[in-house]
């Protein structure tokens, strides 16, 4: 090859290059929670829109608005958010206004619509995008699943320093307050002091105290039987390995988790912020996100099922939803003071 | 050349490090500070000054345990490791042929070119129900029933103290190998037993070098948050651990900041402990 044609070369990658840039430059930032980060989830968004998704995984709203706190305008143009939490984001002016029409509720599950949380004024702000509950995980093999049913035989002392708690204060206050007879949407701070005893309690008999990947870790290698508060969304990732690890229900209930998705009010691409979120809670998007690496959850829109094998809706279990919804109550919404205090309690129970 | 240019000159020299200094340490160190003396109402933060966070750290048992527990973590795992490193180090500096010293040391780290938060991981599986450990005493007959061993403070120091010794072990190892071996033999000369001439001659020559090991391991051991959150279970929290649940979860950055102030306190306090320890042993 000839100087001058590899120059004619050169000079033709970098003019490619410089053709190139602006469809390369232009990408999607989204704060999400990790199913989202399954790349069998976003590569088809990316190559049906010929862009790049940027993901930024975080855990529980405080650290999510920190960091928008902390970031520019402009820097985010997805949120995916606690569904309880919609009204809190839409009180900061966080969350931009939806095309309700562009949105395919219709199809959804209709406990999951969730106007109540996810609209405001009539105006839709988020979108219900996967669900599941926080309950009790268990090992089959190890333990009897009657015994289950019941969550007051977690303080019998029959499985004492086998039982993980999941480390997020909300979901397992709320089962403890329905233990005591309290509904998720009565917990003030008079009833939180009544749940100390039975947290203190609980953790008298756990072995440890984990998030999602100790927890499942624990689970699945034995270290622990039971896992409190977890629930498909800890054990369906581990079917295939190990069909043992089940969840249940107990006849107290359970909470109902639900994650919605909004655009941010001050996103710098919100057409495509909009296209994302449109994907999402498409049928195809939603199996793709029902059974993400990180996390399996039950899709909002019931479309969806025509998108999953069978085998994956036996262990999302599809046809026991009616009967899990009815039983399942939502999670608590403490205002700024009940959280310090359910926080504070937690921290308590963390040093006992 | 001038004295005057001089100094312009040294001050030239040192003047990129003073301004990174003041940029990156001591501009956001003010801050911090500054921060701590505000308070969170709600979402907001209220702009002090005050002493609301601090008051509160040392009235909240669960918060003030949490500087309790590192302490005792910290301490713990800086005997521990300061015992296994010096015999380990100097094995290396004594006994073993110097042509191979270099190789022996690069075996012993060998281990810490992994991820430090995989090698935490894998802690845990090995002191977890049906890890190697609880498989060896139960095959060994020691035990019949698998120890609880992982998601405990047991585990936290053995995380520790893996890393520590081999950090240890570099710092006294460069101390041991630039003695002379004439002190030991003037010891000999004048009498004095393997045991003497170890705690009278080289242990004291060493001990700058133990020493500024032991501060390392300290400070690095009260600021970690990985090793406790793996290892520990959530059994017990440290202080880096409850300020990043201020952090991550309430977004409560004053309380958060005031207990950074706190630990960089603690470790200004071991480091002072330390410099005067080290100033008398020279004089």
């Amino acid at each position: 090859m000839t100087l001058r044609s590899r120059a004619v070369m050169a000079s033709t990658a970098l003019a490619g290059l410089a053709l190139a840039a602006p469809a390369a430059a232009q990408s999607l930032n989204a704060l999400v929670w990790c199913d989202h980060a399954d790349p069998e989830l976003i590569r088809p968004f990316e190559e049906a829109h010929g862009v790049r998704v940027n993901l930024r995984e975080y855990e529980g709203t405080a650290a999510g608005l920190a960091i928008l706190d902390q970031s520019r305008p402009g820097d985010w143009d997805v949120l995916v958010i606690d569904a309880v939490d919609v009204g809190r984001a839409v009180d900061l002016g966080l969350l931009a206004p939806l095309p309700a029409d562009a949105l395919p509720t219709g199809d959804f599950f209709p406990d999951l619509v969730m106007e109540d949380l996810n609209t405001r004024d009539g105006q839709v702000f988020a979108v219900t995008e996967k669900f599941g509950y926080n309950t009790v995980s268990f090992n089959r093999a190890a333990v009897d699943a009657d015994a289950m049913a019941d969550m007051n035989s977690l303080f019998s002392g029959d499985f004492t320093g086998r039982i993980a708690i999941y480390d997020y204060y909300l979901p397992v206050l709320g089962m403890l307050a329905l233990n005591e007879g309290i509904a998720t949407a009565d917990l003030d701070a008079e009833a939180l002091e009544r749940l100390r005893g039975p947290l203190m309690a609980l953790r008298a008999e756990a072995r440890l105290v984990g998030e999602v990947v100790a927890s499942q870790t624990a689970l699945a290698t034995g270290e622990v039987d039971i896992v409190v508060g977890g629930g498909e969304w800890l054990t369906a990732v581990l079917a295939e390995e190990n069909p043992d690890l089940d969840w249940t229900i107990p006849e107290q209930g359970a909470l109902l988790w639900a994650q919605s998705i909004a655009v941010l009010a001050d996103s710098a691409n919100p057409d495509l912020a909009l296209e994302f979120v449109k994907y999402i809670v498409s049928p195809e998007g939603q199996a793709r996100l029902a059974t993400s690496s990180c996390y399996w959850g039950m899709p909002a829109n019931a479309a969806a099922a025509g998108h999953l094998s069978d085998e994956e809706r036996a262990i999302l279990r599809w046809d026991q939803q009616p009967e899990f919804l009815a039983r399942a109550q939502r999670y608590p919404v403490p205002d700024a003071d009940l959280d310090a205090a359910m926080q504070d309690l937690w921290i308590d129970m963390l040093q006992q | 050349m001038s004295p005057g240019a001089g100094t312009r000159q040294g001050w030239g020299f040192v003047a990129p490090a003073l301004l990174w200094t003041a940029a990156f340490f001591a501009a956001p160190f003010a801050l911090m500070v500054w921060l701590s003396l505000s308070r969170l109402e709600g979402r907001a933060v209220v702009p002090g000054p005050g002493l609301d966070n601090y008051v509160r750290f040392f009235t909240e048992p669960s918060l003030l345990r949490g500087l309790v527990v590192s302490l005792e973590i910290t301490a713990v795992v800086t005997v521990v490791s300061v015992a296994l490193a010096y015999p380990l180090a100097a094995i290396i500096a004594f006994r073993v042929p110097k042509r191979w010293q270099r190789a022996v040391l690069v075996l012993a780290i060998l281990p810490f070119w992994t991820s430090y938060v995989v090698r935490s991981y894998a802690w845990l599986l090995v002191l977890g129900q049906g890890g190697v450990v609880n498989a060896a005493l139960m095959g060994l007959g020691i035990t019949d029933a698998p120890l609880q061993l992982s998601a405990t403070r047991l585990a936290t120091v053995t995380g520790f103290v893996h890393f520590f010794v081999m950090l240890l072990t570099l710092t006294i190892y460069a101390n041991l190998v630039q003695l002379s071996p004439n002190y030991a033999r003037a010891a000999a000369d004048l009498g004095a037993g393997r045991v003497a001439t170890f705690v009278h001659v080289i242990l004291p020559l060493t001990l700058p070098g133990v020493v500024t090991g032991a501060f390392l391991t300290f400070v690095l051991c009260m600021g970690d948050y990985i090793t406790p959150q793996i290892l520990g279970g959530n059994t017990e929290l440290t202080l880096p651990q409850l300020i990043m649940m201020q952090l991550g979860r309430r977004g409560d950055f004053p309380m958060a900041s005031a207990m950074a102030v706190i630990l960089m306190a603690v470790v200004s306090l071991a480091y002072l402990a330390c410099a005067r320890w080290l100033r008398v042993e020279r004089t």
